[in-house]
């Protein structure tokens, strides 16, 4: 597919990176949500949060718009918008847990360790296809084979 | 960069958890401390936790933890008749301190345990941050 532009605009280079920028971010606020997971394992009534990442990752690339904010849809124009999103606009769910606790504590702790693990093995493997369009990139702009 | 708050974070929680193992500590070291009355006699102390919330951003994520006070539990004192006992009262009764070594032990298994969580969590988190720095080298 042959663009009528020449060079490569702004607005090219952002899309050049494709869904791995955006799941990147994504990565590290989940990253960021299961350490509070595992931080609060002893804390009495504190309720486990997550993300639902897949959806949340369709929602990203599915939005045209620069904001990409998924908010609750507003009918009317005083309605007020909601807030339950993090900076990306990912909605945080709470976990459901297979065995209940005294304290009212709902972290798992092997599944908030694996749920870690699993995300920061996925976030590598983001890491490494932005490494491979960088690359590439570079290799076309030097000349090389 | 997010990525930085799970040091934070885990950061509060390895805080937490070592107040919880100084605190079994002195309940493990203070198990023998026997007193010639309830009112001097040591009791078990227990943390209290609690999570930290980033009002700024959002009320219901959390950033962490914390120790709000430290409470003296309320159970029964052992009174002992030991009246040769240097601290025996007039009565020649003496008394132990309310800790139950079981509980503590198991308290430590528990915080050791979780502290460990923690710096795996801090440990992984920084690999994630080096390969990120190396993008593109």
């Amino acid at each position: 597919m042959c663009s009528s532009k020449s060079y490569v605009g702004i607005d090219e280079m952002d899309n050049l990176f494709g869904i791995h920028a955006d799941a990147l971010k994504l990565r590290a606020n989940r990253a960021e949500l299961l350490a509070a997971n595992i931080a609060n394992a002893d804390t009495p009534n504190f309720k486990a949060r997550d993300i639902d990442f897949e959806a949340m990752l369709n929602q990203v690339a599915n939005s045209a718009n620069t904001y990409r904010t998924a908010s609750i849809e507003r009918t009317h124009q005083a309605h007020l918008e909601g807030n339950n999103t993090n900076k990306q606009g990912a909605e945080i769910l709470y976990r459901t847990t297979l065995q209940p606790t005294l304290d009212g504590n709902t972290v798992d702790l092997h599944a908030e360790r694996s749920a870690f693990m699993e995300n920061s093995m996925q976030y590598q493997a983001t890491l490494r296809f932005l490494n491979g369009k960088i690359n590439g990139l570079k290799m076309a702009i030097r000349g090389e084979l | 960069m997010s990525l930085f708050n799970v040091f934070d974070i885990a950061g509060t929680a390895m805080t937490a958890q070592s107040v919880r193992m100084n605190v079994t500590a002195s309940n493990m070291a203070n198990a023998d401390s026997v007193s010639s009355s309830t009112g001097q006699t040591y009791r078990a102390r227990q943390p209290i936790f609690e999570a930290v919330f980033n009002d700024l951003v959002d009320n219901n994520i959390s950033n962490g933890v914390r120790v709000t006070g430290v409470v003296e539990s309320q159970s029964e004192l052992r009174k002992e008749y030991q009246p040769a006992h240097p601290q025996a009262d007039g009565e020649g009764y003496i008394y132990y301190p309310n800790v139950n070594p079981i509980e503590e032990m198991t308290n430590m298994i528990s915080a050791s345990r979780s502290y460990q969580n923690s710096v795996e969590v801090i440990n992984a988190s920084k690999q994630m941050l080096l390969q990120t720095l190396r993008i593109g080298q």
